[in-house]
């Protein structure tokens, strides 16, 4: 299926600081198709339309003057709905946030809003970013732009459909286990989980703090270049955000990949469809003409990722969401007695999947059971890591499919939760082990729908993972 | 010493009292459906005890965490009355809760 092509982000950049066109004018196109197409692909839960021609207006003038607008000036964007913003709701999709305007900003946000940029809206995600469809959102189901009998991939199914309709020039998202680089494949989009640390978690709600980070959709490689840069960089008001600047990626958008060593992992796990195969094929061969040498690397622990992960993530999960108890913020059902309240507001405010995970988590963790699980997937987790820093030694960056499956049909997997697990098979280890990844569309796969190509690089190694993802979108 | 083995033994007794623990009301239906489904679960997880992890110590970072200290200096936090105004019930600038003693937990 042909993806029309929409104005990216550096081209809208250039053309609103040349003034060839200007913020407001920019903003309508994206608001008229919001108007066209989101009644069919509900990407939002919230459109700030009144907000964002405010500020698209106060950038129009700011621009007039002379003054600087920032790198992103003009720039419509969307928000995973589980970032917070000052004064405005956020949901995370869920209805135990009912009614919650968070006291201030994600520091994702200060920075995006420093840089120009204009917030179109919130987007949709399978609830607390639970999920790899979007079809556990307590608002409905987010349609794939491409085909809207599929889903879109998830949690940030919302904000992947938002940049393949072209309601918004880039978006963002949070990456727990391939959140951003599963969507992102699934919607024909680029999609970067940057390396645990590089940027600031302050104000991303917390679903696994071990495993979360934030990163950029974009619609082309050099978009998600700019958008990581204005984001990422050391922030004092997350502890576990890396001491260092933002990485310098524009360098290595035109490096090329000549004398680069790119994995090929030996024992890939089964079930991925021919055509995704096929695709990963062409993406070696595109990177070997280019000048790169294919090297063949062993990660025998990859395919025990997934119980390590399904594992870990409940369990800090479960620890994450007791802070929803019905006092602070979001709904509450009243009961005479406290704990009583809290099991009645959470049974009714929580949907099925995050009972699930909340459940498995505390399961996971409880007496008699903890080395038995926690305790054993913390050190798979450390075989997992180990097994990717061996296999660096040997290579740059790794190839591998983002998803086993292009996008899939609304309720095909939602009956067996290990079957919708199974889909985050290749993305799940990058998170465990805390390195870089992003998902590049490379062509369709079956019934002609995006396939997209993860490259996976070590902690730190944006500018690596960079260069092989701009041959691999100057090779299509 | 080696780990013990996942044996999932997951009865609707055992997912009752998870569900406490975890402070989380489920209906007849999703008691029933949780039991199942974690069962499941568990015995899938159960692919890990073919690796041999004597030895290997336990990764509960992406890397070594340190504690991160500023200054002493004072700094505004949140405004009081923008929290407040999440909350479900406040009383003079307090969260207010049903009663917490007097009762069985």
């Amino acid at each position: 299926m042909a993806t029309p092509s929409f104005p990216t982000v550096v081209g809208l950049v250039a053309d609103i600081r040349s003034g060839t066109t200007t913020a407001s004018a920019v903003l309508e196109a994206h608001l008229a198709r919001i108007g066209e197409r989101e009644s069919d692909i509900h990407a939002f839960n919230l459109v700030a339309q009144d907000t964002a021609r405010a500020t698209a207006a106060r950038i129009d003038a700011d621009i007039a003057s002379g003054k600087n607008c920032g790198p992103l000036a003009g720039v419509p964007i969307a928000l995973k709905d589980n970032m917070c913003t000052r004064g405005v709701p956020t949901t995370c999709s869920s209805k135990i946030l009912e009614g919650w305007k968070p006291p201030y900003d994600a520091t994702v946000v200060t920075r995006l809003k420093q840089a120009g940029a204009v917030i179109v809206g919130k987007t949709n995600l399978d609830e607390f970013a639970m999920g790899s469809s979007t079809e556990n959102s307590a608002f409905g189901p987010t349609r794939n732009p491409l085909d809207t009998s599929r889903v879109p991939g998830g949690s940030s199914g919302g904000s992947a459909a938002a940049v393949a309709a072209g309601f918004v020039a880039a978006s963002f998202g949070s990456d727990t286990g391939g959140s951003i680089r599963q969507p992102a494949a699934l919607c024909g989009v680029v999609g970067v989980k940057p390396t645990y640390g590089v940027v600031s978690r302050y104000g991303l709600v917390a679903f696994a703090s071990s495993l979360d980070q934030i990163g950029p959709f974009a619609r082309s490689v050099a978009d998600a270049a700019l958008l990581l840069e204005v984001i990422a960089g050391h922030d004092p008001l997350d502890s576990t955000s890396i001491p260092q600047p933002a990485p310098s990626l524009q360098g290595a958008l035109t490096q090329g990949v000549k004398g680069m060593r790119i994995g090929r992992i030996v024992d890939l796990p089964e079930g991925c469809e021919p055509e995704v195969l096929a695709r990963l094929e062409a993406a070696f061969d595109s990177l070997k003409a280019a000048g790169a040498t294919i090297v063949d690397v062993a990660l025998p622990s990859l395919s025990f990722g997934l119980t390590a992960y399904y594992l870990i993530a409940p369990a800090e999960a479960s620890s994450n969401l007791a802070r929803y108890d019905g006092v602070r913020y979001g709904m509450r059902v009243d009961a005479p007695e406290l704990n009583a309240m809290y099991s009645a507001t959470r049974g009714a405010g929580f949907g099925d999947e995050v009972k699930r995970r909340i459940m498995l988590g505390t399961y996971a963790l409880s007496a008699g059971y903890y080395d038995a699980y926690y305790g054993k997937a913390l050190k798979v987790r450390r075989i997992i890591a180990d097994d990717f820093a061996k296999a660096y030694r040997a290579c740059d960056a790794i190839l591998t499919p983002t998803s086993p499956t292009v996008a899939f049909p609304f309720g095909s997997k939602t009956n067996d939760p290990l079957t919708m697990y199974l889909c985050d098979v290749f993305t799940i280890p990058s998170n465990l082990a805390g390195d870089a990844a992003m998902s590049v569309p490379f062509g369709t796969g079956a019934h002609g729908l995006p396939v997209g190509v993860q490259v996976l690089a070590p902690a730190l190694g944006e500018q690596p993972m960079f260069r092989v993802a701009a041959e691999l979108e100057r090779a299509l | 010493m080696s780990l013990p083995m996942i044996t999932p033994m997951i009865t609707p007794e055992v997912v009752a009292k998870v569900a406490r623990l975890a402070r989380l009301d489920l209906t007849p239906e999703e008691l029933a459906i949780t039991t199942t489904q974690l069962g499941d679960m568990l015995e899938h997880f159960g692919d890990i005890d073919k690796l041999d992890l004597d030895g290997i110590v336990p990764m509960t970072q992406p890397y070594p965490s340190k504690n991160v200290l500023r200054d002493d200096v004072i700094v505004l936090g949140l405004d009081r009355q923008e929290v407040l105004d999440n909350a479900p019930a406040t009383e003079d600038g307090r969260f207010r809760v049903p009663p917490t003693i007097g009762f069985d937990a």
